[in-house]
């Protein structure tokens, strides 16, 4: 019997410029993502915000990952196995609505990303598949 | 005996609660938006339309459910749910007040029916539950219908097929059936329609693909059952994923159902925003 599990999940990584949200990224990101959850508490925030390097010596991420949310470099953490919804716990505790943050990971600027939304959107041609190239 | 009398559809972006709370639904970036309701807040007051019991659909989004626990089919059965603090404080609406026999009887059916339903009692709602709400019953002191939150795993995949959702709305509607109290029950599935709010390829909108589910959730909804994820995450974008949750209510409904209203917009925030009004016929 042919893996499914294995032939549903390559698909994913035939998308260009997504990353889908699978559980090797859960598993990998669930610190990171822990973290981040942990921002939806007032007293956490005011914590975090008075020293954001000490407040991240209490979670078990990686370097790599640390440095990246010190750098709120957000196509870099959900390559880390951040989930946007978790790291929407830190862009709003910077005061960035989803379109100013999810902006910096198309490589737009905001009002140039803000213009492409009003204008009905970023069009699927041609970046459906990897593969096909539609 | 309770009767599933309607199914509503509709997206349930953040910014639209906003918007409301903010008072902004009259500025022009908005109001299209807000219009497309305004027939929905009228016919959900009439006698015959106006629902005693919600079953609504949605995903939480970080809010209830962290990495640690993510159930795929959710049901609340608590007499009441408060709207979540989502990080900046939780929004100014009124608590979400369940029919907690109901929603008990409906997790039981459901588990009897051989759909192994997760059961909460203590959890907040989120804008995914919260916004619909104030869609299509405006700023009220108190919500005019009870509510059962049924939440969706979308998140981290796999989440469930779009058969398997179908099937369940098709379960939810025969535990309303067997019922005994006299209800007028609607089915509202939430979330949607396209959109991508990760990565390079965010902000992808693909409006004819949105038209024709729209379209077949009436014309052909057995194509819109079969659907596989890679289609969603390809033509809608990684976000666009949460229309399976639609399909729960139009599983819920009949073969036949009628087109009553339908609303399409693009954009709010990063997103298209669709909503239909749907009946048995
Ligand atoms: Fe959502």
């Amino acid at each position: 019997m042919a893996d499914r599990v294995s032939e549903y999940l390559a698909a994913f990584d035939d998308i260009p410029g997504t990353r889908v949200y699978t559980t090797k990224r859960a598993r990998q990101g669930y610190w990171l993502n822990q973290f981040c959850m942990s921002l939806m508490k007032a007293e956490n925030r005011k914590r975090w915000l008075a020293d954001e390097r000490a407040y991240l010596q209490d979670w078990r991420m990686t370097d790599e990952q640390k440095d990246a949310v010190l750098a709120r470099d957000y196509n870099r953490l959900l390559d880390l196995g951040g989930n946007i919804y978790f790291l929407a716990k830190l862009f709003s505790t910077d005061g960035l609505s989803f379109v100013q943050a999810v902006s910096t990971m198309t490589g737009m600027s905001e009002d140039e990303y803000k213009a492409m939304m009003m204008a009905g959107g970023r069009s699927p041609q041609g970046v459906r598949s990897i593969k096909e190239g539609n | 005996m309770a009767r599933l009398t309607a199914g509503i559809a509709s997206s349930h972006v953040p910014l639209l609660g906003v918007g409301i709370d903010q008072g902004k639904t009259e500025e022009d970036y908005f109001k299209p938006i807000y219009a497309g309701y305004d027939w929905t807040r009228e016919w959900i007051t009439q006698p015959d339309n106006k629902p005693d019991v919600v079953i609504l659909v949605y995903n939480d989004h970080a809010s209830a459910f962290d990495m640690n626990l993510i159930p795929t089919f959710a049901i609340g059965c608590a007499d009441e749910f408060q709207p979540a603090d989502e990080g900046w404080g939780p929004r100014p609406v009124p608590t979400v007040k369940n029919d907690a026999d109901f929603a008990w009887h409906v997790a039981q059916s459901l588990i009897l029916d051989e759909f192994d339903m997760t059961i909460i009692n203590d959890m907040d709602v989120d804008h995914g539950l919260t916004v619909p709400l104030s869609l299509m019953f405006g700023q009220p002191a108190e919500w005019p219908a009870k509510i059962v939150p049924l939440a969706v795993n979308v998140v981290t995949y796999p989440v469930p097929s779009g058969n398997r959702c179908w099937m369940l709305g098709e379960a939810i509607a025969r535990a309303v059936e067997s019922y005994p109290e006299d209800l007028n029950v609607q089915v509202w599935g939430t979330g949607g329609m396209s959109h991508q709010i990760q990565g390079p390829r965010a902000g992808l909108i693909n409006q004819e693909w949105d038209q024709r589910f729209l379209d077949d959730l009436t014309k052909d909804p057995q194509r819109l059952r079969k659907l596989p994820h890679i289609e969603y995450l390809r033509e809608t974008g990684s976000e666009g994923i949460e229309m399976v949750m639609w399909l729960i209510m139009r599983g819920a409904l009949g073969d036949n159902v009628r087109e009553l209203h339908r609303h399409y917009h693009v954009p709010a925030s990063n997103t298209a925003v669709g909503h239909v009004v749907l009946e048995n016929c």
